[in-house]
C-alpha cells in the first residue's frame, strides 16, 4: 500500500516537474523581461547589463532552477496587463469558476443517477430508450451551440435572464466574492451551469447506466433478491453504491474535461471566471499569466487524479498491483 | 469507410463473413440504416462540394460585402442565395458545403494519426509486456488525465502566441490535425493493448513462435488483423469527436481563421449577428454540425453493440 501510494506521489512530482518546465520555457521564449521593464530608450550597453544582472546570460537549467526556486514560494511573475503578481490575479477569478463547476454538478447529479438508474433497470421502457436516444443526442450537440441558443432564447428572445457577466455578489467572510447567496447572482448563474450540465449529463447518464447494468447481473444482487429484500433497497442502496465507485473515478477524470468547458462557456457568457481569464491573456499576449494558468490548472489536476488513484486503491485493492487492468 | 488502412487479412472470409454480420442486421435496424444513409450523404457531399457549390469559394469575387447578410431566397425572393449570405458576403450553401468536407478532412486526418501511433504503441506494449508496458500505459493514463479539449486549447493558444496570429493562420489546419491526433492516441493503444493480451495467450501465436517468426511480424501480420473489430467499433466516435473539437476551438478562435469555411468559426462570427436577427448565418451550419455529430455518434454505438460486445468496457 505504502509502495502504491510513494509510486504515485513520484509520479504526481514527475508530472509536475513536467508542466513546471513546459510553462517556464513558454515565459522564456515568449517575451523579453528587460524590454518589459526599460522600454526602447536604453543603450545597448545597459540592455546587456541588466541582462547580466537579471541572470538571463546563465544556462537554462540554472534559470529553470531559480524559477522553480520562485514558483514553490508562490511567485510566479507579475501580469503584463493587470501589473499585479498572477497568481492573485487567478486567485481573484477563482470563486467565479468554483461557484459555476459548482453549480453545473449539482445539476448533472439530480439529472443522471435517476435517469441512469432508471435506464438500466427498466432497459426495455419506453423512456429509459428515450433517455438514451437523448444522450446519444446531448453528446451530439457541442457545448458552444448549446450556450448560444439557450442566451438567444433565453435572454435575447424572451429576456426572461440576464445574458451575461456574474451579476450582484455577496462577500463571504470578506474572503469569498459570492453570487450563491442572492437573487441576481443565482439568475446570472442559471444559463452557464444549464449549458455545462447539458452536455456533462449524457455522459454520466450513459456512465451509470452501464455500470449499473452490469451490477445488477451480479451474483450478490441475485441473493440478494433470492433473500426476499425489497427492490427500491437493492436498487438504491446495494446496487447504486457499486455502481457510483467507477462513476466518481471517470468523474475525477473529466475534471479536464470540465476545465475545457469552463473555458467556452464563460468565454460566451463573460462569465469573469479563469477560462475567460485565459482567453483574455492569449488575445492580449500576457504570457506570464498564460504560464501561471498552465500551472495552476496542472496543479489541481495531478492533485485530483492522484487523490482518486489513491481513495481508490484503499477501496479496490486489485489496482495496486502495477499492470493489471 | 475507406480511412482504416490495414494489411490484408489471413484469407478474405473472415472479413466478407464480418461485413455480411454487420449489413445483414443494419438491414434490420431501421434508426442504424438512416444514420448509415445520413451519414453517406455527408460523406458523398465532402467528397463533390467543389462541384457541388454554386459558388466557387476560392475565386476574388466571392467574398463581396454588398450581399452581406442577405436572408435565404424564401424570404427575399432572392434566388441567387438559397441559404442566404453570411457577414462578408459568401454564399452559405458553398460555405457550408465547403465547412463540411474541411470538418471532415481533419476529423479523418487526425484519427489516421491516433490510430497510427495508437495501434503502434498498443501492439508494442500489449506484446512486449513487462517494464515496457508499464511505463507506456502510466504515459497514457497521465495522458488522458489531461483532457483533449484542455491540451488542445492551451497548446493552440500557445502556439498562436508563438507565431504571432497572421502565421498561426497559415497553419492553423496543420496544426489542429496535429494536436488533435497526438492527444487521443492513449483510447485506441489501450483498446488495441487489452485486446493483444487476449489474442496472444492464443495457440496460433505460440504456434508461429515456435516456427521462428519474428517479432514484428507476429504484431503486425497475426496480432493487428485480430484487433480491427475494436478499432472500428471506436473509429466513427473518435472522427466524431475530433470534429467537435475543430468546431469547438475555431469557435474560440484558436482554430481555423475566419475566413475559411470552417463551420464552427461560421458559427462563431454568426453568433454575433444572431441578436440582430440574422439567424440563419449560425443555424444552419449549427443543424448541419449537430446533425453530422448525431449519426455518427448513433453508428458508433450501433457498431460497439454488434461489432463485438466484450470490448465495451476497454
Amino acid at each position: 500500500m505504502l509502495s502504491f501510494i510513494g509510486r504515485r506521489l513520484l509520479q504526481a512530482m514527475f508530472v509536475l516537474l513536467i508542466i513546471s518546465f513546459v510553462s517556464f520555457m513558454i515565459q522564456d521564449k515568449m517575451g523579453d523581461p528587460v524590454r518589459q521593464m526599460v522600454g526602447q530608450s536604453v543603450t545597448l550597453e545597459q540592455r546587456e547589463a541588466l541582462q547580466q544582472e537579471l541572470g538571463l546570460n546563465d544556462p537554462m537549467l540554472i534559470q529553470y532552477g531559480r524559477f522553480l526556486g520562485r514558483a514553490i514560494q508562490g511567485d510566479l511573475g507579475t501580469s503584463y496587463y493587470y501589473k499585479e503578481p498572477t497568481i492573485d490575479v487567478i486567485a481573484s477569478r477563482l470563486p467565479a469558476t468554483l461557484e459555476l463547476s459548482f453549480a453545473a454538478l449539482v445539476l448533472v447529479i439530480l439529472l443522471a443517477i435517476p435517469l441512469g438508474v432508471f435506464a438500466a433497470i427498466h432497459p426495455k421502457n419506453l423512456l429509459s430508450r428515450a433517455v438514451l436516444l437523448f444522450s446519444t443526442l446531448g453528446l451530439s450537440v457541442p457545448i458552444f451551440i448549446v450556450a448560444v441558443f439557450l442566451m438567444y432564447f433565453f435572454a435575447i428572445e424572451w429576456g426572461i435572464l440576464p445574458s451575461f457577466g456574474r451579476g450582484e455578489t455577496t462577500s463571504v467572510f470578506g474572503l469569498w466574492q459570492s453570487g450563491l447567496f442572492n437573487r441576481d447572482g443565482l439568475r446570472h448563474l442559471l444559463l452557464p451551469s444549464l449549458s455545462l450540465a447539458f452536455v456533462l449529463t449524457p455522459i454520466f447518464i450513459r456512465l451509470i447506466r452501464a455500470e449499473m447494468t452490469d451490477v445488477l447481473q451480479s451474483d450478490y444482487i441475485r441473493y440478494a433478491w433470492a433473500k426476499g429484500i425489497s427492490a427500491p433497497r437493492i436498487y438504491f442502496i446495494h446496487a447504486l453504491k457499486n455502481t457510483m465507485l467507477p462513476v466518481i473515478t471517470v468523474g475525477g477524470i473529466q475534471l479536464g474535461t470540465l476545465v475545457a468547458y469552463t473555458i467556452l462557456t464563460e468565454s460566451i457568457f463573460q462569465w469573469p471566471g479563469m477560462g475567460l481569464l485565459f482567453m483574455d491573456a492569449v488575445t492580449r499576449v500576457d504570457v506570464p499569466l498564460i504560464s501561471t494558468y498552465l500551472i495552476f490548472v496542472g496543479v489541481i489536476f495531478v492533485v485530483t487524479n492522484t487523490l482518486v488513484d489513491v481513495v481508490y486503491s484503499l477501496v479496490n485493492p486489485r489496482v495496486r498491483i502495477p499492470g493489471y487492468s | 469507410m475507406n480511412v482504416l488502412h490495414r494489411p490484408p487479412v489471413q484469407g478474405n472470409s473472415e472479413r466478407v463473413t464480418r461485413m455480411r454480420h454487420v449489413l445483414v442486421a443494419m438491414r434490420g435496424d431501421k434508426l442504424a440504416l438512416f444514420a448509415l444513409l445520413i451519414f453517406a450523404f455527408y460523406c458523398l457531399v465532402a467528397l463533390l462540394a467543389p462541384l457541388l457549390a454554386p459558388y466557387d469559394v476560392n475565386s476574388t469575387e466571392f467574398m463581396n460585402l454588398e450581399n452581406a447578410e442577405l436572408a435565404p431566397a424564401w424570404q427575399t425572393g432572392d434566388t441567387r442565395f438559397l441559404l442566404g449570405t453570411d457577414t462578408q458576403g459568401r454564399d452559405l450553401l458553398s460555405v457550408i458545403l465547403h465547412g463540411t468536407r474541411l470538418s471532415l478532412t481533419i476529423g479523418v486526418c487526425a484519427v489516421l494519426i491516433q490510430v497510427f501511433l495508437g495501434v503502434g504503441i498498443g501492439l508494442l506494449s500489449g506484446y512486449m509486456g513487462g517494464r515496457l508496458d508499464a511505463f507506456l500505459m502510466r504515459v497514457a493514463d497521465i495522458q488522458l488525465s489531461f483532457s483533449t479539449m484542455m491540451v488542445a486549447i492551451v497548446v493552440l493558444a500557445v502556439f498562436q502566441t508563438l507565431f504571432g496570429h497572421a502565421a498561426y493562420q497559415q497553419l492553423a489546419m496543420l496544426m489542429l490535425i496535429i494536436v488533435l491526433g497526438v492527444a487521443e492516441w492513449p483510447i485506441f493503444a489501450r483498446t488495441v493493448r487489452a485486446c493483444v493480451f487476449a489474442e496472444k495467450e492464443k495457440e496460433y501465436i505460440d504456434a508461429a513462435r515456435i516456427l521462428g517468426v519474428s517479432k514484428a511480424r507476429i504484431m503486425l501480420r497475426h496480432l493487428l488483423p485480430n484487433t480491427v473489430s475494436p478499432i472500428l467499433v471506436i473509429l466513427t466516435i473518435q472522427i466524431a469527436n475530433a470534429i467537435v473539437a475543430e468546431a469547438a476551438l475555431s469557435f474560440l478562435g484558436l482554430g481555423m481563421p475566419p475566413n475559411q469555411p470552417s463551420l464552427g468559426a461560421l458559427i462563431s462570427s454568426g453568433f454575433n449577428y444572431l441578436f440582430s436577427g440574422a439567424w440563419w448565418i449560425s443555424v444552419f451550419p449549427s443543424v448541419t454540425l449537430i446533425l453530422m455529430i448525431f449519426v455518427m455518434n448513433l453508428l458508433g454505438d450501433w457498431l460497439r453493440d454488434h461489432l463485438n460486445p466484450q470490448v465495451t468496457r476497454g
